[in-house]
């Protein structure tokens, strides 16, 4: 998912409020800032949220690829809109994650300084148009999957974020889709094109909830702490599920020989990703870590005047103004 | 950058730093309700502030007009006092309606 292995922290806590805190978790209750919450609760969501924060951030960098290239005015104002849409993602969850306690300048500089990590597949290269299609498709879709039960979370800010998100992500996918029936619909070489965006985003897009967690002491407590819904693999069987027939429906082949129906499970069966493949992404080692994390250090580095400039600018200005009479 | 939105014991940790102020968002949605809590952002100044949350906040017409505030001008009560600020109201029902039995004869009230 956006969010990928995260370990929850847990810190030694006075028992007592430990328990009145899970009490209130178990009731529904929501968490609000100002409220006494663990250590541990605390700095797992920072880690999540600004994970999360970050993937929208970078998750810009592969669609910008193609803004200006565009096969149509419509189609490149619907790309601005929805690259546009991501950086308001990425805003609103740096908002949730500043409640906790960090500052969003601090989440940036850990992302470029590595001490944070974002996506594994954004970092995997966009080379045709139809790559524009998977993306909506294939991880806004795989993205949805996740952020619909975040929308019942337990932390407030993290929850209110996620609602505002869902309500955007649909038309990412939809608009995603649309250009997948267009390719897929089009001539030979348009389709060839559609399969081929398929078969390269089809297993970065199943790693995005990461690896099977059923063993993992660490979702457990996330679990428990209602900031982690579901299972890694439930998530990826119902992305499966739903995404099968809609390959179906284009008229496109999921590269993965082993998929089929199982009626006794009622769910399809399906080859795992490469998960060697999925640790080296994850680790820095995919095919373009180097180049999206540079764009990120560039355009920080390149707008320091900027945000310098605008602070100075206040500043004078506020000295300026006259202090209202008592 | 102190704000009644944000952990209290986290903010002691912060170092200090040189950051655009975060503003809290609120926004008309239409002409007739009252402006609502969005959400934050940073920017360096409240012309700043309204076109961020404009762009940040209104990008399907959600609203008709922006209203920003510093965060640490915002003032809140304290967890802890919930107890004692708002359970007293809960032993004085009859400031609600239904607390009275009115027959039914009385005609509208």
């Amino acid at each position: 998912m956006y969010a990928q292995m995260i370990e929850s922290e847990v810190e030694c806590e006075d028992p007592q409020k430990l328990k009145e805190f899970q009490n209130r978790i178990d009731a529904g209750d929501k968490i609000e800032p100002q409220d006494w919450m663990p250590n541990g609760y605390r700095k797992t969501l920072i880690r999540q949220i600004g994970q999360h924060a970050h993937s929208e951030i970078v998750g810009q960098l592969p669609e910008g690829n193609w803004i200006t290239r565009a096969p149509t005015l419509e189609r490149k104002a619907i790309l601005l809109a929805k690259v546009q849409d991501e950086a308001g993602h990425g805003l609103y969850l740096y908002c949730a994650a500043e409640t906790l306690g960090v500052s969003r300048d601090e989440l940036t500089e850990m992302l470029l300084d590595e001490r944070m990590k974002y996506s594994s597949i954004f970092n995997y290269p966009t080379l045709t148009w139809a790559d524009m299609g998977a993306i909506g498709w294939l991880v806004d879709g795989a993205a949805i999957m996740n952020q619909v039960p975040l929308q019942r979370t337990s932390y407030g800010p993290y929850a209110r974020a996620m609602i505002r998100i869902c309500k955007e992500e649909s038309f990412h996918q939809r608009q995603g889709f649309d250009i997948m029936i267009k390719m897929a619909k089009g001539s030979a070489e348009q389709k060839h094109m559609a399969q081929d965006a398929l078969n390269r985003f089809w297993y970065p897009a199943l790693m995005m909830f990461g690896p099977s967690d059923t063993d993992s002491v660490h979702s457990v407590q996330s679990m428990a702490w209602k900031i982690k819904m579901n299972t890694n693999d439930e998530l990826r069987q119902k992305f499966v599920d739903q995404t099968a027939p809609q390959a179906d429906l284009l008229g496109l082949t999921i590269p993965d020989a082993n998929l089929e129906w199982d009626e006794h499970k009622g769910g399809y069966n399906f080859t795992e990703p490469d998960w060697s493949e999925f640790y080296a992404v994850i680790n820095g080692n995919g095919p373009c870590n180097v180049e999206r994390l540079a764009a990120r250090k560039k355009a920080w580095e390149d707008g320091q005047w900027v945000r310098d400039g605008l602070l100075a600018n206040a500043e004078k200005h506020a000295a300026k103004i006259p202090v209202a009479a008592e | 950058m102190t704000s009644p939105l944000i952990q209290k014991e986290a903010i002691e940790k912060l170092p200090s730093r040189n950051e655009w102020p975060l503003w809290e968002v609120f926004v008309r949605g239409q002409n007739g309700v009252s402006h609502r809590h969005f959400g934050s952002l940073h920017a360096p100044d409240a012309d700043a502030a309204i076109r961020n949350a404009r762009d940040v906040y209104t990008r399907r017409n959600e609203g008709v007009s922006i209203w920003v505030v510093e965060a640490k001008n915002i003032a809140a009560s304290s967890p802890s006092a919930k107890g004692p600020l708002y359970d007293p109201a809960a032993s004085k029902v009859y400031r609600h309606p239904t607390f009275f039995n009115i027959p039914d004869d009385a005609g509208p009230m």
